[in-house]
């Protein structure tokens, strides 16, 4: 049973890493309707510009502000070579973009600072805390509480400043939104430039994890299915979405993984985002979409 | 917009089919068959059959390479169980296999729309490569779970030569082009473009969404798999599954775009320039960039120069090179015409 509990509770927080990364992905697809394929790779891009900085010897706190302006630059360029040209455009022509602005970033991160895996200590031990009987990662905790932390401001952004109503007004009719004087390209930079945030965070803290490499990128395959059990225009969803992705993942793992050869880590949470989807098309907290012919 | 006339489209097809059956196999070499047309041809293939699921019926897929897989594995095993089973008979089995998988993962196709559907793709892509690498039976217990093609012989000729290999890809390629061509504008080809166009609106005229939706992802996958087939056997001589990740699903997603997305020439162009912009990018980098960018780097900018034509592609040929060569084949024509009957356009 203590077994089972500490195989629960590390799927938990570790779903709840998965949702950092959806979380960047919500706000895009909230305030602009694109499908970001290119996340993970910002989450890469990002992470290496931080880690890349502060090896030239930057302190931390000013290499952290470089990588921010880094993303928001990122977030000018994106809008100016991508959005505006592809305004109007299908949902899967958009798609098809950020998975080319995904390559160019991989691409252009790996140039500038190496394929090599770099190393972060963000100064919070791995070591485990013991919480009755059970032992929990003190990183673990601490990422956790990170995520809560950033749903809760992005919460409050959205729903309690100017901003924030005019990125609902934006996602919820673009046309509307221009009409009343909102002006678009300008929502869609800040919403990239706070996505380039959120990744960065999420490259933070997975870097501290796994190193900063190339492997970064591919968070965007583990938070796909957390993003389509919460929906994808959710952001408490991606929460959910993650510890339900997360548990699911651990326990499978331990308990049905030891019966076939195990390493079905890498497709059960797909399985598990089917099964929801079957009961639920638009996930969790997704809004339902209405069709008129 | 005037098209290129119907009568000079099938003349320019029926000299390029005569030319890829008569002239090439005799003019080509080694080289050229099994490191270039080989691939083209194959790669040519799936982007089809990625193109009728994505570009005709609208459904997105990312596990083309995955039916590939599915297909190459499913062919290893008829040869190698069902001693006798002529070579086409267990390629085109390969492909009912891949077909049957298809109709599986494509089954939430019916509840879940748009880029949910994607899940359902990216699971298949996972599960399947998952599936090959855990289970020794697929590749016959091989410890590495690599597998080596079986004899190329039909109808007691040796096709192991590159010579050989490339007809007998051609030959496949040409016959389901073909099918493909006449299958887009049979009624199936046309309940596709409905559904794909407003899947609502279709069946509010009485289009069978459920039948047309599973037939799609069905003859899709079967494509692949054949596709996955000949990768395995005409090209590699041996498959792995990790050869076929979710990296080649891009690549077949690309081709699609980059070709044309909605059109059978597009998927040949995509193939060709797909195939052909590593090797080119290879040459300028050797030609122009020694010394100046490290010979690690030039993965990377094969990424940052594929991914920059994507976009550029999306934005400013959204129906990629197929619709730019028409159009350039009309300006020609127009400038012909125009020399050679200077009073008929007045």
């Amino acid at each position: 049973m203590q077994f089972f509990i500490e195989v629960l509770v590390g799927g938990l927080l570790a779903g709840i890493m998965y949702s950092l990364v959806a979380i960047g992905f919500v706000l895009i697809y909230k305030a602009s309707g694109v499908f970001n394929f290119a996340q993970g790779s910002m989450v890469l891009f990002s992470a290496l510009t931080y880690v890349g900085v502060l090896e030239l010897g930057v302190p931390a706190w000013e290499a952290l502000t470089i990588a921010l302006g880094v993303m928001v630059i990122l977030a000018f360029i994106i809008e100016r070579t991508v959005l505006r040209p592809l305004v109007n455009r299908s949902p899967l022509t958009l798609f098809l973009a950020t998975l080319g602005v995904s390559f160019v970033l991989e691409g252009v991160a790996q140039i500038v600072w190496g394929a090599q895996v770099h190393g972060l200590d963000l100064g919070i031990s791995d070591e485990p805390i013991d919480l009755s009987g059970v032992f929990i990662s003190k990183f673990d905790v601490f990422a956790a509480s990170v995520a809560a932390g950033l749903v809760l401001v992005l919460g409050v952004l959205f729903n309690r400043t100017r901003l924030g109503t005019a990125l609902r007004a934006v996602a919820d009719d673009p046309l509307a939104a221009l009409s009343v004087g909102i002006s678009l390209p300008k929502i869609w930079v800040v919403v990239w430039s706070v996505a380039g945030f959120v990744g960065l965070v999420a490259g933070l803290l997975w870097g501290a994890r796994l190193g900063v490499q190339f492997s970064l990128s591919l968070i965007v395959l583990k938070a796909l299915p957390v993003l389509i059990i919460g929906g994808f225009s959710s952001i408490p969803g991606t929460l959910v979405g993650g510890l339900i992705v997360g548990a699911s993942e651990k326990l499978a793992e331990v308990y049905i993984g030891s019966l076939v050869n195990g390493g079905i880590e890498v497709w059960f949470s797909y399985v598990v985002a089917l099964a929801f989807l079957l009961v639920r098309p638009n996930g969790l907290f997704g809004e339902p979409n209405v069709e008129r012919v | 917009m005037r098209r290129a006339q119907p009568k000079a489209k099938s003349l320019a097809l029926g000299a390029l089919l005569a030319v890829a059956f008569l002239v090439v196999p005799f003019i080509g070499d080694d080289y050229w068959f099994s490191a270039i047309l080989i691939p083209l041809l194959v790669l040519s293939l799936v982007g089809l059959g990625l193109n009728l699921l994505t570009g005709y019926a609208g459904q997105l897929s990312l596990g083309s390479a995955a039916f590939m897989a599915a297909g190459a594995f499913a062919t290893y095993n008829f040869e190698l169980r069902v001693p006798g089973l002529p070579l086409l008979v267990s390629v085109a089995l390969g492909g009912v296999v891949a077909a049957l998988i298809g109709v599986a993962f494509g089954l939430p196709s019916l509840r879940i729309k748009g880029f949910y559907l994607i899940v359902s793709t990216l699971a298949a892509q996972f599960f399947i490569q998952w599936a090959l690498t855990k289970f020794g039976w697929f590749s016959n217990d091989n410890p590495s779970g690599v597998i080596s093609a079986p004899p190329l012989v039909i109808l007691g000729q040796d096709l192991s030569s590159p010579v050989g290999r490339y007809l007998l890809t051609l030959t496949i390629v040409s016959f389901l082009t073909w099918v493909a061509w006449n299958l887009v504008r049979s009624p199936t080809g046309r309940s596709w473009m409905a559904i794909r166009d407003m899947d609502t609106a279709a069946a509010v005229i009485g289009i069978p969404i459920f039948r047309s939706k599973l037939l799609a992802f069905a003859i899709s996958s079967f494509y692949c798999g054949v596709a996955g087939s000949l990768w395995a056997f005409a090209y590699l001589g041996t498959v792995e599954p990790h050869g076929l990740d979710l990296n080649r699903s891009f690549q077949v997603l690309f081709i699609v775009i980059i070709g044309g997305i909605g059109s059978i020439a597009g998927s040949f162009l995509g193939a060709i320039f797909i195939v052909l912009l590593p090797i080119a990018l290879d040459h300028v980098a050797r030609a122009f960039l020694v010394g100046i960018v490290d010979p690690s780097n030039t993965e990377n900018l094969q990424k940052i120069a594929m991914g920059s034509l994507i976009l550029w592609f999306l934005v400013k040929e959204p129906e990629g090179l197929v619709r730019l060569i028409e159009v350039g084949f009309e300006k020609v024509r127009q400038r012909w015409s125009r020399r050679l009957l200077p009073v008929a356009s007045d």
